[in-house]
């Protein structure tokens, strides 16, 4: 009886979840209240995390409460550190969740919010949150050691460094498809672009501060920092109108970009606590307090959704990426559904600091839950804007024109009804000249925040005021993000190439140094290049290849998970794990395959560079490459892009092999053969 | 009536030592006193960081290693 009533509490959570998702999913035609989705996506997430996290975390993986942990053992009061749980979750969250979880379902929306919502809580339930635990999990067990050291442990040396190539790799893409963002999101706006700028100055001045007028005071100088930044978007405000400053701060995104690839590579040179940390510390509270003010906006305005549950664009042909809804609807949400790149985190500082293993449910798969309410919300934000006024963002020139008036006619020719007017108000209403042509999700998610928020602080005057702060919170650590993985990329090419020029190691070397922060600046500024002259966007031919690699890595560390499960001997449960990471490889290969050799040259590659080799060949230009030189690189770019895809495949195939030959190797032995830490029980406190 | 009062203050300091403790976690600088504590209580002989180096530590290991972090 006791043990009923202790369920009963949750059925009725179960219920109105169910009921929640049920009106979302089943109403057609009426538009319904973003509340809905919001209790949808909660009550999923009590019932995953109260059932399924326990079920992982008591049978399949076994923790164990009285197991001495990394952060005891080898306690120093610096990396290790045996800590909160709830301060830990903060941690482990603000590390997580970045610009992924927002960009990502902002380009998914135009199929509609079904489809992403689904995959958003299907994915994260059964595969992202799962990942995230099991590597913690596994990370913890062996002294807090890195995801590349965990492979090259449990399934040997080659594989482990296949996988840390592919990480390169997949952060070079990272890093060019982010700075695509930013580019999308500044060209031809003033104020943007000043209020951008602004925030370089702020952080020099915080560094400064922070090193040698008040050391380590990290929190007034936060303070201080966030308030020249908001005088930097009123700066902005001044700069945009001025007819003096406001050219001088307007660019087109080929001079961006050159801006970009300068800075990325200067900022990545200079000491760390002169820009880098400064800056980290304003986009890090500046995130955090976004998404807790964007969770009280939805819940206080209740937002209608007016993008339809389901668009045409379900069937493929969307404007803003194409490819059917499988498999490619399952790499364009990566983070907030599942996320690779999270492995990284989970095997990284976190798993030092875990008090006690039980809290590796809390932290990995409840963090991973957190993450993928922002997704929720990003999804939210863009599917109540106008359905018009989405696309018109998020639709490349070369499909819809370039003046409102054909964008207009065209989009309303899709069924999505919209006047020029209603462009050229929206652009007006945030400050801008224009909206059309901005894809990559920042501006999208910007107009969505904006719209709600200002129906909770500062009413429609402050609607381009609410704009620019969320485009200056995006590419504030988006331009972390750029300097620190141009930093982290430095490191792990100078680690690779180190094996056949050992001079290049060394990093107190200055002329290695910048070698390989100039080679890793160089290829991802060479992407990015490519996806700002890219005719259909750039985010067409970049987003996918960003989703691709990184599901295979959540592919990659599941598998870590299925072979880790298999020698414990506890491959009765390796399902947990196996099905997700099948999944992952069912969409990932097929999404690699379909881009390399799809026949429609909007989604293949190879075709693509096809028509566009055809037509050198008979001496006729194909729009909208002018000169022949370019359809030359067009076709040059496309074969790149295809044989990355290849790469890719056979990263994660060859890591495939290896593990099936590791779990095949661990189910003939007779004892577990999993290279744990040795037990030692926890002191008593 | 007094034993709550103090419950709620202790609940109160709590949470704002959690907070501030959190959010520097965050940008990856962990608590000095525990820091202090923990230097005090394994390596009495050993003379402790003070606060200015053990921020410009903490600044190096998280910057200066080149540890990527997520999109």
């Amino acid at each position: 009886m006791h043990s009923i009533r202790r369920h009963l509490v949750w059925l009725v959570v179960a219920m109105v979840g169910a009921f929640a998702l049920g009106t979302v999913a089943l109403s057609r035609g009426e538009s319904i209240n973003a509340l809905w989705i919001v209790v949808a996506a909660i009550c999923t997430y009590l019932i995953a995390y109260r059932y399924y996290s326990l079920f992982i975390a008591t049978r399949v993986l076994g923790l164990d409460g009285k197991r001495k942990t990394p952060a005891h053992r080898h306690n120093d009061g610096l990396d290790y550190v045996p800590t909160d749980k709830n301060v830990l979750f903060g941690h482990h969250f603000a590390a997580i969740a970045g610009a992924g979880p927002l960009v990502g379902p902002v380009l998914a929306a135009q199929m509609g919010y079904l489809p992403g919502l689904l995959w958003i809580l299907g994915g994260v339930v059964f595969a992202g949150a799962v990942q995230d635990f099991i590597v913690l999990f596994i990370s913890t067990r062996r002294d807090g050691r890195s995801l590349g050291d965990l492979i090259k442990q449990e399934m040997g040396t080659v594989p482990g460094m296949i996988a840390l190539f592919g990480t390169f790799m997949i952060m070079i893409i990272i890093l060019a498809v982010l700075a695509l963002i930013v580019v999308k999101a500044l060209a031809e706006s003033p104020w943007g672009t000043f209020t951008v700028a602004a925030t370089i100055p702020v952080a020099l001045f915080m560094g400064v501060y922070l090193r040698y007028i008040r050391p380590g005071r990290i929190g007034e100088i936060s303070v201080i920092g966030f308030v020249l930044l908001m005088a930097a978007i009123f700066g902005g405000q001044a700069v945009s109108q001025s007819p003096v400053w406001g050219p001088m701060f307007t660019f087109d995104g080929k001079a961006l970009t050159w801006m970009l690839i300068g800075y990325g590579f200067i900022a990545a040179s200079l000491p760390v606590w002169l820009l880098l940390a400064p800056r980290d510390y304003l986009s890090t509270f500046l995130k955090i307090g976004t998404i807790i003010a964007l969770a009280i906006g939805i819940v206080f305005v209740a937002p209608t959704l007016q993008m339809p549950a389901v668009t045409q664009f379900a069937q493929g042909n969307g404007p803003v990426w194409s490819g059917n809804l499988f498999p490619f609807l399952f790499i364009t949400i990566a983070c907030g559904a599942v996320s690779g790149f999270h492995a990284l985190i989970s095997s990284g500082t976190t798993p030092k600091m875990l008090d006690n293993e039980l809290n590796a449910r809390f932290i990995g798969y409840g963090g991973m839950l957190a993450e993928s309410f922002v997704a929720v919300m990003a999804l939210v934000a863009a599917a109540c804007i106008d359905p018009g006024v989405y696309f018109a963002m998020n639709s490349p020139a070369a499909l819809v024109g370039s003046t409102p008036e054909a964008v207009a006619q065209t989009i309303s020719g899709w069924g999505f009804a919209v006047t020029p007017d209603m462009l050229l108000q929206t652009a007006k209403d945030v400050g801008e000249t224009t909206i059309l042509g901005r894809a990559g999700g920042a501006p999208t998610l910007a107009v969505g925040m904006a719209h709600i928020l200002h129906q909770v602080i500062g009413g429609q005057a402050m609607m381009a005021f609410w704009y620019h702060f969320a485009i200056l919170f995006e590419a504030l650590f988006i331009l972390t993000a750029v300097d620190a993985g141009t930093r982290a990329g430095r490191f792990m090419l100078q680690d690779l190439m180190g094996s056949f020029v050992p001079a290049l190691k060394r990093t107190d070397s200055l002329p290695a140094n910048l070698t390989a922060t100039f080679l890793c600046v160089a290829a991802w500024g060479y992407f990015l290049y490519q996806g700002v002259v890219d005719p259909l966007g750039g985010i067409n031919t970049l987003w996918p290849l960003f989703g691709i690699s990184n599901q295979m890595l959540a592919a990659v560390a599941l598998m870590l998970g299925v072979v880790v499960l298999f020698r414990m001997k506890r491959e009765r449960y390796a399902w947990v794990a196996a099905a997700p990471a099948a999944w992952l490889l069912v969409c990932t290969l097929t999404a690699g395959w379909q881009k390399i050799f799809s026949a429609d040259p909007k989604v293949g590659f190879l075709s693509h560079a096809a028509k566009y080799a055809d037509g050198l060949a008979q001496g006729v230009l194909i729009a909208p490459a002018k000169t022949p030189e370019a359809m030359a690189r067009i076709v040059f770019n496309d074969r790149l892009d295809a044989g990355l895809c290849a790469l890719f495949i056979f990263v994660v195939l060859s890591v495939l092999v290896y593990s099936v030959r590791t779990c095949l190797a661990a189910r003939r032995a007779h004892q577990p053969t999993a290279r744990e830490t040795p037990f030692e029980p926890m002191a008593a406190a | 009536m007094k034993a709550t009062g103090a419950s709620l203050a202790e609940t109160g300091r709590y949470l704002r030592r959690s907070l501030t403790q959190s959010l520097r976690l965050m940008v990856g600088m962990p608590d000095y006193d525990t820091y202090l504590s923990h230097m005090a209580r394994t390596h009495p002989g050993q003379e402790a960081m003070s606060y200015e180096a053990f921020f410009r530590e903490r600044l190096e290991a998280r910057y200066g290693g080149g540890k990527g972090r997520c999109c």
